[in-house]
């Protein structure tokens, strides 16, 4: 027993280093996969500590409703300075909780197929979902939700309770068909093959070949031509358009030094932050950097028809969409 | 009876005592944070409800299946000697240790749309088979459990001393007459603990249970609970969700304990079991049927899962040695404090049912695995919080929550020796007035050593493929091979992932397997 904090303290010690006394210390809550070293959390934090005398600390604190939430439970107590990686399904409920002040920094020009006027928070990437297949197996790529009803292509989705991606599918449906949409679901019920409850079993079972469509992004194709210079996965288009997701971050209420976490989140929107972000976080960056997106982007497929409801519509249509979602699908 | 009144030395009266107080602040006390942070909430939906039946029913299914399917499996294990036979009993110990999404992918590998139970009645004209739903549910969490009882239930055979065996054989039982008279009562006091065992680990079932149910038809009451926390902020919800879970899972554990008889076999001089009854042709080739298909149904996810690992093993990242190292660690701690607190528990336990009670005991010492990881998870933030870093605190708290979820099964390992022990060799030692530390060596601990080797295997097991509690709690430059497995996945590294899940499993492996060969080092079991 006496060996368990040593053991811990060892650990621990050796895997985060102390920051410097004399910096201060900008504490970033975010999710999981951002902060990985896979990730753009730590080239970003590296370039951001060149200019600003202090130190980066990244938390991992879950993604999306989970990251409202940890911050909820922390209330006026959290150490948090900035929250990075709520999305606009989100920031209606985020807004109201008073946990978060105004940015006050003057937006520079946006790369967003929308215009951005939240006074809140600042978006640092964003992408369409999409159902990704592999052309190596699958020819008869459905062009909509109703032909993909009528076909006999199989596919996973997460649970929108528990991924962020499952509820953006559920806005998609929801925004394309309105009224109509439990009778959508109720197409799509045959061509489920399950519910996952998050990311990386559903890719998984895709790239497994157990599905032929995987619910992601039009921009995870990039991955795989990039990093594995395989083509053959791509987005399949749909006629009614393509819901979007805005990954946003805001500065806490809580934050003692707003200055600092002020600077970081106009530093989000300069090219050391937003070149990082389509080869690690394999996203759009919100403003396009210098030097243009990366080779390979230019291939993927992009939606005539973005779709995406106001923050304000989300949080209004989203227990419906829920209880419908839910109706349709259990048997 | 004032001479038998403390066999236990303090020592042990002292671990069973912490064992209660982390089981009820990590449960209980978790839970009573949660409500008292909670606001006003909007109670019990219909979909609530629906995952209460969908998880009771795909949990008696799961234990009920588990165990009437371990049953001829560990009879024909225990009646046979065959070469591979330690093989196999040691591949019992795996699918238990897998984390459960690499579980999910070696099953789907085998039984899903595009498996090779599909590719091979193709050609018979019939269509993939369907994998997903209760019937999916159900598979997996059977391919986790039946080996698990089938293990338990082999340590039961196992304590049936060698004497009975060849009285049978006097008395020209056949083995009808020997599972009657030996087995049977044997089981009855081995296979409702096993059973409530499976069915509280199948409650808890998150990512198995929603990734091959097929959809929100099969919900259970943990994404219930997760989705309370995380995605409605309704704690109240989320504490009368897991109230009900406590409750359910206590009724049955109660129940389980009720049902449970002693098997009173009297003492053996420990000779090896010699089986007069088992000869015949047709026994013999129903044992091995059962054994072959045991050995199929377990293996062959297992291969696919080293299949999918394996060309992932050349793209491990530097950080996997690390986060072994440390998920070892953790593991070692986990299994040493459920192993000390689990002999103290068992032992207050014992106690308690040699004056014909210890019913209430045995099932709060079992309720630790009715807890959400989610609750513990959110519970202990809410307490630490305003004290401490949670953080710097993230391995001890895991080695603790782990350890707790692990006593259940120390608890099922170590109890049928104890009660051994005390009813077989307990007067001798009376009368010898042997009682603490020489009492432990002398007359407990021979019996013991065999299933705790078994217990902290299992512990250590456990600890190692558990993202639960670390993953909230864990800054983002410690990683543990779950964690680190899911972050690659998340990278879209899926290739590099399975090849981490490898590292995980054969680690995990290892570790069970030392552990358990060191508790068999003088049997033959």
């Amino acid at each position: 027993m006496r060996q368990l904090p040593l053991a811990a303290a060892l650990i621990l010690g050796a895997a985060t280093a102390l920051p410097a006394q004399d910096r201060p210390e900008l504490v970033i809550y975010t999710y999981e996969s951002f902060v990985s070293e896979w990730g753009p959390g730590p080239v970003i934090a590296a370039k951001f500590e060149e200019t600003c005398a202090c130190t980066v600390r990244f938390v991992g604190a879950g993604d999306g409703a989970a990251l409202l939430g940890r911050l909820r439970l922390e209330g006026a107590r959290t150490e948090a300075d900035i929250v990075l990686g709520l999305d606009t399904n989100l920031t209606a409920d985020a807004a109201a909780t008073g946990l978060f002040v105004p940015h006050g920094i003057e937006v520079p020009t946006l790369d967003l197929p929308v215009a951005w006027d939240d006074p809140v928070f600042l978006p640092y990437d964003w992408g369409y979902f999409a159902f990704v297949y592999d052309a190596s197996r699958l020819d008869n790529v459905p062009g909509s939700f109703e032909a993909l009803i009528a076909s006999d292509v199989s596919i996973v989705i997460h649970d929108p309770r528990s991924s962020t991606p499952g509820l953006g599918l559920l806005m998609w449906v929801k925004t394309a068909y309105g009224d109509r949409a439990p009778e959508i679901w109720e197409g799509l019920r045959e061509r489920i093959v399950t519910v996952t409850p998050g990311w990386s079993e559903a890719y998984g079972l895709f790239l497994n070949g157990e599905v032929d469509m995987a619910l992601a992004y039009t921009t995870s194709p990039a991955y795989h031509l990039i990093a594995e210079e395989d083509d053959a996965k791509r987005a399949a288009m749909f006629d009614e358009g393509h819901y979007m997701q805005i990954e946003v971050a805001g500065m806490t209420a809580a934050s003692g030094q707003p200055e600092l976490a002020r600077s970081f989140l106009a530093f989000m929107l300069t090219d050391g932050f937003q070149s990082v972000i389509p080869t690690t976080n394999w996203m759009y960056p919100a403003r396009v950097p210098a030097e243009g997106l990366p080779a390979g982007f230019e291939t993927l497929a992009v939606p005539e028809t973005p779709l995406l409801l106001s923050p304000e519509e989300a949080r209004d249509a989203r227990d419906a969409a829920l209880d419908e979602w839910l109706r349709a699908l259990s048997r | 009876m004032a001479a038998r009144a403390q066999p236990l030395g303090w020592g042990i009266r002292a671990g069973g005592g912490l064992a209660l107080a982390l089981v009820a602040a990590l449960t209980l006390g978790t839970l009573a944070a949660l409500a008292v942070r909670a606001e006003p909430g909007r109670g019990l939906g219909a979909g609530d409800w629906a995952a209460v039946r969908f998880t009771l029913v795909q949990a008696l299914l799961s234990a009920g299946l588990s165990v009437a399917l371990a049953v001829p499996a560990a009879r024909a294990l225990a009646r046979r000697r065959f070469a591979g036979r330690g093989v196999l009993v040691a591949l019992l110990g795996a699918p238990f240790l897998l984390p459960a999404i690499v579980a999910v992918f070696g099953l789907v590998a085998i039984w899903g749309r595009g498996g090779l139970v599909s590719a091979a009645v193709a050609p018979l004209g019939f269509g993939p088979v369907d994998l997903y739903g209760l019937r999916g549910v159900v598979l997996a969490h059977v391919f986790f459990n039946l080996p698990l009882v089938t293990r338990l239930l082999l340590l039961g055979w196992a304590a049936i001393p060698a004497e009975q065996f060849r009285l049978a054989a006097q008395l020209g039982f056949g083995p009808r007459e020997t599972f009657r008279h030996i087995e049977w009562p044997m089981l009855r006091a081995v296979v409702p603990g096993a059973f409530t065992l499976v069915f509280l680990l199948c409650m808890t079932s998150f990512a198995v249970a929603l990734t091959l149910g097929g959809g929100p038809g099969a919900t259970t009451i943990e994404l219930a609970i997760y989705q309370a926390i995380r995605f409605d902020f309704d704690l109240a919800r989320a504490a009368v969700l897991a109230l009900l879970q406590f409750g359910l899972c206590g009724v049955v554990a109660l129940l389980a304990a009720r049902i449970r008889t002693e098997a009173g076999f009297g003492g053996g001089l420990g000779a090896p079991v010699r089986r007069w009854d088992t000869a015949g042709p047709g026994l013999r080739r129903l044992d091995g049927a059962v054994l072959l298909a045991l050995g199929l149904f377990v293996g062959m996810p297992l291969a696919a899962v080293a299949v999918q690992g394996a060309p992932g093993l050349a793209e491990l990242p530097a950080s996997v040695w690390p986060a072994a190292g440390l998920s070892l660690v953790v593991a070692l701690v986990s299994a040493g404090l459920a192993l000390a607190l689990g002999l103290g528990l068992a032992a207050l336990i014992d106690a308690a049912r040699a004056r014909g009670r210890g019913g209430m005991l045995e099932g709060f010492g079992m309720i630790g695995l009715a807890a959400s990881p989610f609750v513990i998870g959110t519970g202990l933030f809410i307490v630490l919080h305003p004290l401490t870093d949670p953080f710097a605190l993230a391995v001890p708290v895991t080695a603790s929550v782990n350890a707790m979820m692990a006593l259940p099964f120390v608890l099922r390992s170590l109890l049928p020796a104890l009660a051994e022990a005390r009813t077989v060799d307990g007067r001798l030692a009376d009368s010898l007035g042997m009682a603490g530390a020489s009492r432990f060596r002398l007359v407990v601990w021979p019996r013991l050593r065999r299933p705790a080797g078994f217990a902290a295997g299992l512990a250590a097991a456990l600890s190692m493929g558990d993202l639960g509690v670390i993953a909230l709690f864990a800054p983002p430059e410690v990683a543990t091979l779950p964690l680190l497995m899911q972050r690659l996945m998340a990278a879209f590294r899926t290739e590099a992932a399975a090849g981490v899940a490898l590292v995980l499993v054969g680690l995990t492996f290892a570790l069970f397997w030392v552990f358990d060969r060191w508790g068999r080092a003088d049997a033959e079991v």
